[in-house]
């Protein structure tokens, strides 16, 4: 199909991929032991091959005597266990977590507990991918129960041969007792009885109260770290196979156009370069677009030859975005309010009834996520199989893509999660996987195709810039009464606006206000857009989240009583039709009050600062984590930010792993700050302007404030905890350098504003 | 054209021309992973190994300049015992996705070279040069604090 025909598609695919994503469907029931052995190929060897990149120890000293329990635990006569980790790791810590919350119900001996990558194989494990923060939420059920049915079998199999009643019998480290008689056995001496007994009902096998866990809430070092700092290979860059090649793809600057002559001969006679070969692709930017191949004996013969492809682009439907001639339309829209999408009370009546009325615009820039670990893929065809290794966020997604792609049987593609240097929502496309996968089908041997840093600044699915025109009023007594916001952004088809660029439920729902007006304006767009970590909220809450503080001041009111007072509204019903909301995933304003008066307290709200010092407070709630961050800093005159601390206060239910959750509360924040103070993507003739990390400035650690942590823990369904601390912390600090100077930044990056950090 | 490197104390003989960078020789010819490639310029710091004890960028430095004893972060362990460094990267749980990290610990070890007991300001000039992507920084510093016994 022509470029242009399927090109407008990739939005559509996006945003059902996203809301596909951030939909948490009721738990996959742990299957029985045999439906699994079934449906994993055991008996081939499938799981065998599954685990060639991971943990080959592991596998050499038990893999032949090894019991398996469920898809998720297998036992050895060593009393090692072995659970697998479903998802991938991509920083986000859930290898670790999921296999505490495996290994806690399981009651097994965290210190021989070993945690491997699960295949991929959504008929065994459901949902695979790992975005909205959902890994955890989705996969606390299944999960819990996948440990607590094992140790029933493993306790069942020690009554069985006591000849007691399974009710006698206590589990702990790894080892089943019976309480009157002081017998005990291990996990390993009991594996194979406890493969024959019946699975049983997952409802009739209780799980653990928060009260009764041994494991979770405790501090624990990554699975992963000491091969991590050993240098082991464990990420997709370091796969390498018998006589693999590597490849580069070389696609238009400007996203859309095709090849129409290349100096391949040229390029086939450099040192190193076993071949070069023009691809269509299928036009899908989530898939393959049109470019030229280059396969070569090591990375950098790619590379270099990369250097010398001198290719001539069909540019013709290819994009001309400019975002400067953007940002000028955008002005000119925002002037108008149009057709409300949501219109909500008499916004007119209250803005003309006397109250304090603020109006401003916001606006804020395009960013990319650069994770640091640049696109690759390995693919090998062989013997009529797909064979894959990918650092995706969402390997599951990329399984059924490469079998449509390819035209494959179901069971002729297989793909082996690796650890990812990374994700931010980028590795919840394919499209690396796709090229890998198009390229491999021309290449007689395995090849791993790397992209340079400069393909992942050219081809990204960028965060989408927009542009808000707000007003708003408050009363007497501080109450939000009304609030207006007309949003300026990006579609690529015309019709709504691009992935990451419309509206946020989370940060400006409908019931924000009792007198409600919203409208949205499009401009066109043809460079990708996508999830960037916490889409939509990472950019809204800074405007609503400053905006509520432009309000507060006119209103005269503290900010924290202000928000405390506005978390007490009257909240929208839910829906009568449908589902019930998921209430460990909505706002509530206990926990959002909890959070903030903590925030508070552990910043010192109030307190005396000293010249030129000033704090920030806001608070967001993300994919159900309810966060408050406070942000103090000082400013000299020439506009450099010194931030002395950030303080992040979470609510995210019960915290699985503590050093984990710190750290991911610590990142968020500090990829918050990274990412508003100096971040922006230019884009003019349909080209992306920077192109490495010298134009694109990624916080160091100079800059880095220390960042404090505290957790509220409740007996919520686990929120995850990869995106919610970001949102929060634009806001603080455009509150904190108010504060500081009584400038209003309203533009992000804050570079834009002239502040430095 | 065969060249003679010395890495993590011991000699090898690699082919490779000579205007290849040492971290496309140490990944793609040698097969040692734990050298990262992040972006080509030296900006990152994910491909940093240490020359004569020197934090170096492997991706800026042709193999034929290499002039003396390589250190990758497969080699700072002692056998099983590792570098106090690594030591406190594991048990302060440093790293989210992992990928810097090496680079990371090797510009921590050319800094603890000149700086015995660092302090902040210290710390934070000698590890400008590395981008950690997921901002690990606290954890990074207190590692360093942690390995060495210094304070803040």
């Amino acid at each position: 199909m022509p470029t242009a025909e399927t090109f407008a598609q990739f939005d559509a695919e996006i945003q059902a991929m996203i809301a596909e994503v951030e939909t948490i469907s009721s738990p996959v029931t742990t299957m029985g032991r045999r439906t699994f052995l079934k449906l994993a190929g055991f008996a081939g060897g499938g799981l065998v091959l599954a685990f060639q990149l991971d943990t080959s120890v592991a596998r050499a000293e038990n893999a032949h005597d090894a019991t398996v329990l469920n898809a998720f635990v297998r036992v050895a006569p060593d009393n090692t266990v072995t659970v697998y980790s479903k998802g991938p790791e991509i920083g986000q810590g859930i290898k670790t977590a999921f296999g505490l919350i495996i290994a806690e119900e399981l009651d097994a001996d965290w210190k021989t507990v070993k945690v491997d990558q699960a295949p991929i194989n959504p008929k065994v494990y459901g949902y695979q991918g790992a975005g909205g923060s959902t890994s955890i939420p989705r996969g606390w059920d299944q999960l819990r129960q996948a440990g607590a049915t094992a140790r029933a079998m493993l306790i069942a199999a020690a009554a069985k041969q006591w000849n007691v009643p399974a009710s006698e019998c206590t589990a702990a480290d790894s080892c089943v007792t019976h309480q009157s008689s002081g017998r005990k056995m291990t996990y390993g001496e009991l594996a194979k009885a406890a493969s024959a007994m019946p699975v049983p009902d997952v409802a009739s096998v209780p799980l653990k109260t928060r009260a009764q866990y041994k494991l979770l809430g405790k501090r624990f070092s990554g699975v992963d770290n000491r091969k991590i700092v050993t240098g082991q290979p464990l990420f997709g860059i370091d796969v390498k196979l018998p006589g693999m090649l590597y490849a580069n793809y070389v696609k238009c600057p400007a996203v859309g156009g095709t090849v129409k002559s290349a100096n391949l001969d040229d390029i086939k006679k450099m040192p190193g370069i076993v071949d070069a070969f023009v691809l269509e692709g299928t036009g899908n930017p989530l898939e393959v677009m049109p470019g030229v191949a280059i396969i070569a004996k090591t990375t950098w013969d790619a590379f270099k030859a990369k250097d010398a492809l001198k290719v001539e682009w069909d540019e013709s439907t290819a994009s001309k975005d400019s975002l400067t001639q953007a940002a000028a339309k955008a002005k000119e829209l925002g002037a108008t309010m149009p057709t409300p999408e949501t219109n909500v009370g008499d916004i007119d009546a209250v803005f003309s009834s006397g109250a304090k009325v603020v109006e401003a615009s916001y606006d804020y820039a395009m960013v990319s996520h650069q994770q640091l670990e640049p696109q690759n893929s390995t693919a090998w065809w062989h013997d009529g199989t797909m064979e894959m290794w990918t650092p995706s966020q969402q390997s599951d997604r990329g399984l059924a893509m490469i079998i449509k792609m390819l035209k494959l049987p179901d069971e002729k593609v297989v793909i082996h999660q690796t650890r990812a240097g990374g994700g931010f929502g980028r590795r919840l496309m394919n499209d690396y996987l796709c090229e890998a996968a198009a390229i491999a089908m021309k290449v007689n041997a395995p090849v791993k195709l790397q992209w340079k840093r400069e393909d992942d600044f050219a081809h990204d699915f960028f965060r989408a810039g927009g542009y808000h025109f707000l007003k708003g009023a408050v009363d007497k007594s501080g109450k939000l009464t009304a609030f207006q916001n007309h949003l300026v952004s990006f579609s690529a088809d015309g019709s709504r606006a691009v992935s990451g660029g419309g509206r946020s439920n989370n940060s400006f729902p409908v019931d924000i206000a009792p007198n409600v007006r919203y409208g949205v304006s499009l401009m066109p767009l043809k460079i990708p857009c996508g999830p960037w970590r916490a889409p939509t909220d990472n950019v809204q809450m800074f405007v609503i989240g400053s905006f509520l503080h432009e309000l507060s001041v006119a209103a005269e009111c503290d900010h924290v009583e202000f928000l405390l007072n506005w978390f007490n509204r009257p909240l929208a019903k839910p829906a009568a039709q449908g589902p019930p909301p998921d209430l460990s995933r909505t706002f509530n304003p206990t926990r959002a009050a909890g959070v903030l008066k903590l925030a508070a307290e552990k910043s010192g709200w109030g307190k005396k600062l000293p010249p030129g010092h000033g704090l920030g407070i806001a608070f967001g709630c993300s994919y159900g984590g309810h966060i408050a961050e406070a942000v103090e800093l000082s400013v000299d005159a020439k506009k450099k930010i010194t931030v002395h601390k950030i303080t992040v206060v979470g609510d995210i239910g019960p915290i699985i792993n503590m050093s984990s959750a710190e750290n991911q509360a610590q990142g968020g924040a500090i990829d918050g700050l990274s990412t508003a103070m100096g971040l922006e993507i230019g884009v003019e003739q349909g080209r992306i302007q920077q192109s490495n990390f010298g134009e694109y400035p990624i916080l160091r650690m100079p800059s880095a404030p220390p960042v404090e942590v505290h957790f509220i823990q409740s007996d919520f369904r686990p929120a995850g905890l990869g995106e919610p601390c970001v949102p929060p912390l634009a806001a603080a600090l455009g509150n904190a350098v108010f504060a500081a100077t009584g400038e209003r930044v309203r533009t992000m990056p804050f570079k834009r504003a002239g502040y430095t950090i | 054209m065969p060249l003679q490197l010395n890495i993590n104390r011991k000699s090898c003989t690699v082919d490779a021309a000579g205007d290849t960078p040492l971290l496309w020789v140490l990944r793609d010819v040698l097969d040692m992973k734990g050298t990262k490639y992040g972006c080509g310029i030296g900006m990152c710091g994910a491909c940093t190994v240490l020359m004569d004890g020197n934090a170096i960028r492997s991706c800026l430095t042709p193999v034929s300049a290499v002039t003396g004893n390589i250190t990758t972060i497969e080699g700072l362990a002692e056998g099983d015992k590792l570098h106090p460094l690594q030591q406190a990267w594991v048990d302060l749980d440093v790293a989210q996705c992992g990928y810097c990290q090496g680079g990371q610990i090797l510009s921590a070890a050319s800094l603890l070279a000149k700086h015995p007991k660092p302090t902040d300001a210290q710390i934070q000039e000698g590890m400008a040069g590395n981008i950690c992507r997921c901002a690990t920084y606290n954890r990074i510093k207190a590692a360093i604090h942690q390995a060495t016994g210094s304070q803040g």
